[in-house]
């Protein structure tokens, strides 16, 4: 497994940026994680919870209306169907479980749509753990159903009024707190990135979608994909789906970032195209920032990629050329959520419909029948108010 | 160039511990935060902390944070903490405190080399960790620049001992487990950290414990060296009306808290 060197980072990537007060926890962190992996109890714990409470494995579903289109095999790791409807569950059911193994008691959540806040509201609701949220203000009322969902959990959620008031704020929001609840509080980081050891742990605990897609695939195929491609916002489906193939030197690895306005614009969430490396949030990555290294705000129709950081580990895979990035913009990823829904009466999550576009983009590239693996990250229930709205469904067919 | 050592030498002597008066460069402007600083070394100030203002400040606590978003709202730039440093320096050291992004992104060797060029003293790395600092302390060495690490509650004595072993001109002693500006009631935790630091270093500890008041820091400066004072000093801008009545408030506290390090 291609883990960081000692000190946690991924060639000049990763690391600990942190204030001194954190380190300890941070070393019982890693310690806890490296015991629990290789405590077969742990490992069968989570197996079962993943299977009877997650609805793991998740389907490898052939696309078959959608490969005749593309002139390539489309082939969907169907992590929409898994419980709370994203990948997501796998992060929390495992660092849930490990809060429990730690002893500690709480847990705190940053999000941004709300999905990773209702993902964790699951886990502490299953697991009988206290629960406090950080939600950017803008965004409490942007997302009020997954407030509510939440709430109705048993989780707090706080509205975060600080700097730009997104997702990027509600993480300070989450280090402070963590900060002065260190001693019984688990910090479960909704994506992989972060200070050492988050960006492992997160990419372990999401390692399954591409442990599973890769045996799924040689199974129906007796091949591996040509190309497996993912959204890449913070990266944790993109790294719970690269993992597996990283020693796959055939397999090539594609990241689609979102594009917002377009790349040309300036207002997107492209941080590996167009951001610098820098540090955020503990880790050295690359970073839309501005010429003095204030962190610029980033813009995407997608929650869940609007974020101006991005994981170390994809920052070393960019460096090192083994996975590609590239922006897919708002334009092109719902032109993708609209054609996956009529060719395979599927919706997807607008953050998945950008993986699926640049793959889409990509197969006009690929010999015909070349064989590309997509990460369908997420289910796009949450979505449809952005959708009624991106496509004016309410004026043309209603009023 | 005055280095954090020359005040505590003078400290020392006086058998007192030193104030330490923290204030965002460019807050509440540009212009004003020279003025303040000058009121603080006025009024007895030891050391001066210059903040350096940032988008993402995980260990500030509402006060700061409000400052440095003014700041940064007000057009503040990098490169313009060494037009405030060149316009206060020479009567008590100029230490920045700055998390770590601002200062990679300008250049670690060319941070290090403008800031020592306008009389800077050094730098206070709250988001930097010994671990991590490899470049910063060879520049620092290079430019001869005080280097001020944090120890906490929370650290191992493996990383305290580690920890000083690399600083130079003062340790910093986060005595509270969260940002900046919470407050303490008095705990045995503060005590307990210097104490617990003394037994690997010599250099002076300076502690940051949400203070308000002389009371307060008379009672700090019983057993750290220094004084640390942040939020209570940028709350005499948030709370008035303007700034001539900032500066008026700033200068009854330090008088108040320099007359506490001085019981």
């Amino acid at each position: 497994m291609p883990n960081p060197d000692a000190s946690g980072h991924w060639g000049e990537f990763g690391g600990r940026f942190v204030p001194e007060a954190l380190i300890a926890a941070l070393d019982e962190l890693e310690a806890a994680h490296t015991a629990a992996l290789a405590d077969p109890s742990f490992v069968a714990e989570l197996d079962k919870l993943g299977r009877e409470y997650g609805n793991l494995p998740s389907p490898l579903y052939f696309a078959e209306r959608l490969s005749e289109e593309a002139g390539v095999e489309v082939w969907l790791k169907r992590e929409d169907l898994n419980h709370t409807g994203a990948h997501k569950i796998r992060n929390v059911l495992g660092q849930a479980l490990l809060t429990k193994r730690m002893g500690k008691t709480r847990i705190i959540a940053e999000t941004g749509a709300g999905q990773h806040g209702v993902a964790s509201a699951t886990a502490a609701a299953y697991f009988g753990l206290e629960c406090t949220v950080y939600m950017g203000e803008e965004d409490t009322r942007r997302q009020a159903l997954n407030v509510a969902r939440m709430r109705l959990l048993g989780a707090e959620v706080v509205p975060v009024t600080t700097g730009s008031r997104t997702l990027k704020d509600a993480m300070n929001e989450a280090l402070r707190e963590w900060v002065a609840s260190v001693d019984h509080t688990h910090y479960l980081i909704g994506s992989v990135g972060g200070p050492a050891p988050f960006p492992q742990l997160v990419r372990d605990y999401c390692r399954g979608i591409g442990d599973e897609a890769r045996a799924q695939f040689l199974d129906r195929t007796g091949t591996l994909p040509d190309v497996v491609a993912a959204c890449v916002g913070g990266g944790s489906n993109a790294m719970g789906i690269f993992t597996a193939f990283l020693d796959d030197a055939d397999v090539k690895l594609y990241g689609f970032e979102a594009g917002g306005d377009g790349y040309d614009t300036g207002r997107h969430a492209a941080t590996i195209t167009a951001g610098q490396i820098g540090v955020l949030h503990g880790a050295r990555t690359f970073v839309l920032q501005d010429e003095d290294g204030q962190t610029i705000e980033s813009h995407s129709i997608s929650a869940g990629l609007d974020y101006p950081g991005v994981g170390p580990e994809h920052a070393h895979l960019a460096a090192t050329g083994r996975a590609a990035y590239e922006p897919v913009d708002d334009a092109e990823a719902m032109a993708a959520l609209e054609k996956l829904a009529r060719t395979e009466g599927i919706i997807c999550a607008i953050e998945s419909a950008h993986g699926l576009a640049g793959a889409l983009r990509l197969a006009k590239g690929l010999k015909p029948g070349a064989r590309v693996l997509v990460n369908l990250s997420g289910r796009g229930d949450k979505d449809m108010g952005n959708v009624v709205e991106y496509f004016g469904f309410a004026n043309e067919k209603g009023a | 160039m005055l280095h954090a050592a020359d005040a505590f030498a003078k400290t020392r002597a006086e058998g007192r511990a030193a104030l330490v008066g923290y204030l965002p460069a460019g807050y509440p402007t540009l212009a004003d935060s020279i003025k303040a600083v000058d009121i603080m070394i006025d009024h007895g100030a030891d050391i001066i902390e210059l903040g350096l203002p940032y988008s993402d400040p995980v260990m500030d606590g509402p006060a700061i944070q409000k400052a440095a978003d003014q700041a940064l709202a007000g057009g503040f730039r990098t490169k313009q903490v060494f037009e405030v440093t060149e316009a206060v320096a020479g009567r008590v050291p100029i230490l920045v405190m700055t998390y770590w992004n601002l200062v990679e992104r300008y250049g670690v060797e060319r941070f290090a080399r403008d800031f020592a060029a306008a009389g800077g003293a050094g730098l206070i790395t709250p988001d930097l960790i010994p671990d991590e600092a490899e470049e910063w302390i060879a520049a620092s060495d290079q430019y001869g620049l005080d280097r001020v690490f944090l120890v906490a509650p929370s650290s191992t004595e493996e990383r305290i001992a580690s920890t000083v072993a690399v600083c130079r001109g003062f340790v910093y002693a986060q005595s509270v487990m969260g940002v900046t500006g919470a407050r303490a009631a008095t705990s045995a935790v503060a005590p307990a950290l210097v104490e617990r630091t003394r037994k690997h270093t010599d250099l002076p500890i300076g502690v940051g414990l949400g203070v308000r008041s002389g009371d307060q820091a008379a009672e700090i400066g019983a057993y750290g060296d220094a004084v640390i004072v942040g939020s209570a000093i940028v709350n005499c801008y948030l709370d008035s009306d303007d700034i001539p009545s900032g500066h008026q408030k700033l200068a009854e506290l330090t008088a108040d808290l320099a007359a506490g390090v001085r019981r």
